[in-house]
């Protein structure tokens, strides 16, 4: 007999098995995710029977039902004889009051004016809200600095009459520099080069100053549009932008203010900043609309958009100041302390080495005040002006569009404007963090 | 000097001008300026309204324009502000506009303590209500128990208060803000009733989904003469607003329109010939060229034109004449003669 | 080192007055007061000229006339013959209403969804996420005019209802209506009894909370209180002879159609308006509170579930003993800042007519002209407000803080 060996031995590996169907895949996902026990499987019934219950309506009627050509009401209204219990959206309104509420009653023929500011204020805004685009200084300085003048003379049309006394206040700017950097020569003994620095900083202003005036006083050919014609989303964004650009020099100044070791400045900056932080935005105003022409000389006047921004940009200067101070509390002491130890005085250690980190650090918070600021410019019309949400509304009692979901048309698009706008931004908010945490983390 | 430093500070402060008006006064600013600045309503048609293309018509736009043109002549040299309920008298004092033409009704305390001046009546007006027609209500009377929309800040709110104190019937009011969302509401079927004005009720009810469905109810609870305001002491302006006013209902009187106004010119009527600058210097009088009327007339018309092109009974309001027909005609209407 | 020590001895560039930073700090203290002072000045002079010529009287005198407007809601008493400064309380009355209700509101469905965000459940914390996305990017006014027009229209009409629990809670578009209870004589004993529970839970929770840090035993004490706060009442109520019955609200459906509906001013009504603000309030600050509660949660080091699951804590007590105590200290000052927000953002009252401070202020600055006496009371009242909340939620936050070693 023959010795025959048999090796229970394997030679070769086992092929492998894909896991149990159970635990991979949709399957296992959703065993995993939905149904891992008796009160999550509840839960997730709940769950799709409210999700259901919101979307399946939503859909039915902002696409199914919907309305998306027409040339007036009857395109949106029940058919004759049924009782109208499926009406969809009225688009067909939306598309016919369109220019409307991006535009407002801005003149058609001028509408290229704004145009080229949404435009500009996109090319602008773009490359500076990407990290890795270069020329960051440049860009701002034009973002800040330049656009909000170009945008006002497009706007408005320029051609602004200034008064005699204002290019005087222009000029004592100029002089009071030189006059400061002639004591400082000869009281304090400083060289030509001591005092260069208030030199450029009174005359600079100054000149800078002088500039502007003449542009948005020049007469470029424009005509006047008038603010009460301006409306929907430009008026938004008008409020909101500006708000926004002239709250952040005002909340740094705040900020700064506020942990500054002298003491009046530092009070006059937490009583300016609890105040305005204590009141509700509606009464402020009010406050703008109604009270500020009291404060003003016999016949001086502000637009009424103007003083709205004051408001606005008084508002939202305290919100801002609270958020840069929290960028200021990040910087560690050391930070301060080398500053300190090289010689720098407080504003150039601010301006050089303080400021710009925090700043950096803040633009989330800065990012989430505009948020809030740009949901907020809705109030303005219950003082009375148009923006999107105004616009919309008062396009609600036009008789050639009246329907019974006109109202909710006009809602839905506005609220799918103001989400994809904040939504966005917040996104942004977020990425922006997530970038700025990394390159802090050791 | 001192204090007109602060403004300037703010306005170059923030690369805005501020507009300082000189302290001469209003006819001469205005002059100055080239055109009037009109304070008017958020939107109610037949006074002042604006359509798509922000062009403002109306009743009470059309006395601006008047104004306008009896001053330079030419009825376009006019600004439009809208104003809302709260803000417009305080638009007016601090010298944002210059008249305040914007259905407000004439009451003793806005006339001497807010330091203005009504220039006279150009809408006769009282406090009305509106209902569902299929509510069967006749008479304002059976409202015992009703919920009232209405605005905030008005005459009206106080007017329906008194009047169902009066009357001993319960009620509930829900006040709103702006004249949009009170339609709004009424449409929704918040309220039963609508109360303001009577003209803006039949203005107001065009904005409905199914302006038939409303009745107007024939009560009037209220006297609501509406009319321009200017500020108070500065009586040059003061008798332009009243004496353009006076020289549309005038014109009515006399039958001139704008139609035949170039031909009344050689009319033999002494009353026209004054009115219309050919005989006498009225215009002087009021800081003004002779023809101002004639500018009136021409360029606008006079009052019946205005009002049957706005509000007449050919327009979606429907109203008809009644109270505002001239004194002649059995109205309110009585404009002192230019002589 | 000791170069520079005697560069800076030997030059005396330090001595001069213009580069001493005291005397700096000063000037420019004294400039910014000598600012100050002057708008100031400008704006007091200016706003008295202008009163002047609007013949305008400041001062307070206004508040005793006779208001002579009716207001829809108001908790205290008020008529039409009341004077303008009882419209303006109950206007405060009802924006303190407002914030009670919808801070309690948003703080329950913001846990809610803040713990349903960390869900396992997919399709919950989903859900979560939408409506958190959802709410906080559409503007708050924008939410409220959908709750006041857009589903104002959907209930039925003034003469028609919807009727919940046995007929007697309504809804339609004048409000929700149920049964209002209406005290007899002997009905202030029942409050006297609820006091004395609340009290003798009180009493109660300290004394448990003693036994428990010396013995260890634990008693039950959230019972006892509910049994308390709950049975206490009932039992006076019984005792004193049942002082209450309940008005039920009126539903006419015969006669003229104008009288038909519900009959004013019978019954408990919370009228449309402010059910249109609360709900956007509420719905719109929770969403706020959902992240803040979320980020609160997270703050936790997973290290504390896992050790005190190692203590052999079930998931309840684990979340109610460890993590949230510990949360909260995380979740308190933002939580602050939104009810703050939430008082002031009840000012949007007045876009959709419900009386609150802001909307009657504004009827009472139509009537009289005082605009900065009425804008002086509203600032005061909301900066009154918000100190008192912050301090109060200092307090709370100090308490819970000092569970920290």
């Amino acid at each position: 007999m023959a010795k025959t060996e048999t090796f229970q031995i394997r030679t070769e590996e086992a092929p492998l098995l894909p896991a149990p169907v159970s635990t991979t895949g949709l399957i296992g996902w959703m065993r995993q995710n939905l149904f891992s026990s008796i009160s999550n499987t509840v839960l997730t019934v709940i769950g799709v029977i409210i999700a259901y219950w919101i979307i399946a309506p939503f859909v039915q009627f902002a696409f199914i039902d919907a309305i998306w050509t027409g040339e007036d009401r009857k395109a949106c209204l029940p058919p004759e004889g049924s009782e109208g219990e499926h009406m969809g959206a009225c688009w067909a309104y939306v598309k016919a009051y369109f220019p409307q509420f991006i535009y407002g009653r801005y003149p058609t023929d001028e509408i290229w004016r704004v145009n080229i500011v949404y435009v500009l204020f996109a090319l602008l805004l773009v490359p500076l809200a990407m990290p890795s685009m270069p020329l960051k200084k440049l860009n701002s300085i034009l973002f800040l600095g330049v656009f909000p003048i170009v945008a006002f003379v497009l706007l408005t049309g320029g051609n602004i009459s200034i008064s005699s006394y204002t290019w005087i206040f222009v000029a004592l700017i100029a002089a009071v520099g030189v006059a400061i950097a002639a004591i400082l020569s000869v009281a304090g003994g400083r060289d030509f080069n001591g005092v260069k620095p208030v030199l450029i900083g009174f005359v600079g202003t100054a000149v800078v100053l002088a500039i502007i005036l003449g542009f948005v006083s020049a007469n470029l050919g424009l005509s006047t549009v008038d603010t009460p014609v301006w409306g929907g989303l430009l008026v938004t964004l008008v409020i909101a932008v500006t708000g926004i650009v002239a709250s952040l020099p005002l909340g740094i100044a705040l900020a700064l203010g506020r942990r500054s070791t002298m003491p009046i400045v530092r009070l006059v900056s937490v009583i300016f900043i609890e105040f305005w932080r204590g009141v509700p935005l509606i009464t402020v105003l009010f406050m703008s609309s109604v009270m500020l022409p009291l404060f003003l000389p016999e016949g001086v006047t502000f637009d009424k958009l103007l003083r709205v921004l004051i408001g606005v940009t008084l508002f939202s200067a305290a919100y801002m100041a609270e958020v840069v101070r929290g960028g200021l509390q990040a910087i560690p002491k050391g930070q301060y302390e080398g500053a300190m130890a090289l010689g720098l005085r407080f504003w150039p250690m601010m301006y050089l080495i303080i400021l710009p980190q925090a700043l950096k650090l803040v633009i989330p918070g800065i990012v989430n005040t505009f948020i809030g600021l740009f949901k907020d410019t809705t109030l303005v019309l219950i003082v009375g002006m148009f923006d999107l949400l105004g616009q919309i509304q008062s396009s609600f009692t036009d008789p050639t569009w009246s329907t019974p979901t006109q109202g909710h048309t006009g809602y839905l698009f506005a609220a799918m404007v103001f989400f994809v706008f904040c939504f966005g931004m917040s996104r942004y908010s977020i990425y922006m963090e997530r970038r700025l945490h990394t390159g802090h983390k050791r | 000097m001192s204090k007109k430093i602060l403004p300037l500070v703010l306005g170059a402060a923030m690369g805005v001008a501020a507009t300082t008006a000189a302290s001469a006064t209003t006819l001469e600013d205005v002059k100055a300026k080239g055109f009037i600045q009109c304070g008017v309503s958020q939107g109610l048609p037949g006074f002042s309204n604006p359509d798509a293309q922000g062009n403002w018509t109306g009743l009470d736009v059309d006395l601006c324009r008047a104004m306008a043109a009896a001053v330079f002549g030419d009825a376009s040299a006019v600004k439009f502000t809208p104003l809302s309920a709260k803000e417009r008298f305080t638009a007016l004092q601090s010298g944002e506009v210059d008249v305040l033409s914007r259905n407000t009704t004439w009451t003793m305390s806005r006339d001497t303590k807010l330091g203005l001046n009504f220039a006279g009546v150009n809408y006769y007006d009282g406090q009305g209500f509106m209902v569902r027609k299929d509510l069967g209500v006749t008479s304002a009377l059976e409202l015992s128990g009703a919920s009232v929309c209405t605005n905030t800040g008005t005459t009206t709110e106080l007017n329906v208060a008194d009047y169902f104190r009066a009357n001993n019937m319960p009620y509930e009011i829900v006040a709103f803000e702006k004249a949009d969302e009170v339609v709004a509401a009424y449409d929704a079927g918040r309220c039963d009733v609508y109360t303001t004005d009577a003209s803006g009720l039949y203005a107001q009810r065009l904005k409905l989904t199914n302006p038939g469905d409303h009745m107007v109810l024939s009560e009037i609870i209220s006297k609501e003469p509406l009319g321009p305001v200017v500020r108070q002491g500065d009586d040059e302006w003061f008798n332009v607003a009243k004496w353009t006013l006076n020289a549309m209902i005038n014109a009515e009187e006399l039958g001139v329109s704008s139609a035949n106004v170039d031909d009344m010119k050689s009319s033999d009527n002494p009353s026209i010939k004054r009115m219309l600058g050919v005989e006498g210097a009225y215009g002087e009088g009021i800081g003004l060229s002779n023809d101002w009327a004639y500018n009136v007339i021409k360029n606008v018309g006079n009052y019946e034109e205005s009002f049957n092109a706005n509000v007449g009974p050919d327009t979606p309001l429907g109203i008809s004449r009644g109270v505002n027909a001239l004194w002649s005609d059995g109205g309110f209407l009585y404009a002192p003669p230019v002589r | 080192m000791s170069v520079m020590e005697q560069d800076s001895a030997g030059a005396p560039a330090r001595a001069s007055l213009l580069n001493d930073p005291k005397v700096r700090g000063i000037f420019f203290q004294v400039v910014l007061i000598a600012v100050l002072v002057f708008v100031g000045y400008n704006i007091v002079s200016n706003t008295a000229a202008n009163l002047e010529r609007q013949n305008i009287a400041s001062g307070w005198g206004f508040l005793e006339n006779t208001a002579g407007f009716g207001i829809i809601q108001s908790l205290a008493s008020y008529s039409e013959t009341s004077s303008y400064g009882q419209a303006l309380f109950v206007g405060f009355l009802n924006t303190l209403l407002v914030a009670i209700v919808g801070i309690f509101i948003a703080t329950i469905v913001g846990f809610v969804v803040g713990i349903a965000r960390l869900s396992d459940n997919w399709v919950i914390s989903r859900l979560a996420y939408c409506y958190v996305e959802l709410i906080r990017n559409v503007p708050l006014l924008l939410q409220i005019f959908f709750w006041y027009f857009a589903v104002l229209r959907a209930v039925p009409g003034k003469r028609e209802k919807w009727s919940f629990f046995f007929d007697s809670f309504h809804l339609n578009i004048a409000g929700f209506r149920g049964p209002k209870p209406i005290w007899q004589d002997g009905a202030s004993l029942i409050g006297i009894a609820l006091i004395i529970a609340i009290v003798a839970c009180i009493v109660i929770a300290q004394w448990a909370r003693k036994r428990q840090e010396s013995t260890g035993q634990q008693f039950p004490v959230f019972w006892t209180a509910v049994g308390l706060i709950i049975g206490l009442p009932l039992i006076m109520y019984f005792v004193t002879g049942m002082p209450m019955h309940l008005e039920h609200p009126v539903f006419v459906d015969t006669g003229p159609r104008i009288r038909q509906g519900f009959q004013l001013n019978v019954g408990f009504n919370l009228i449309p308006e402010f059910l249109a603000l609360t709900a956007a309030l509420s719905i719109y600050t929770a969403s706020f509170i959902a992240e803040i509660v979320r980020a609160g949660i997270q703050a936790v080091s997973h290290g504390q579930t896992e050790a005190a699951h190692a203590l052999g804590l079930r998931q309840s007590p684990t979340l109610r003993l460890v993590i949230i105590p510990q949360a909260m200290r995380v979740i308190i000052p933002p939580l602050t800042s939104q009810y703050l927000n939430l008082t002031k953002n009840s000012s949007l009252a007045v876009a959709i007519a419900f009386p609150d401070l802001v909307s009657v202020g504004g009827t009472v600055l139509n009537q009289t002209g005082q605009a900065i006496e009425i804008i002086g009371i509203w600032m005061a009242i909301y900066l009154t407000l918000s100190l008192v909340t912050s301090a109060f939620m200092n307090w709370y936050n100090q308490r819970m803080a000092l569970v920290e070693r």
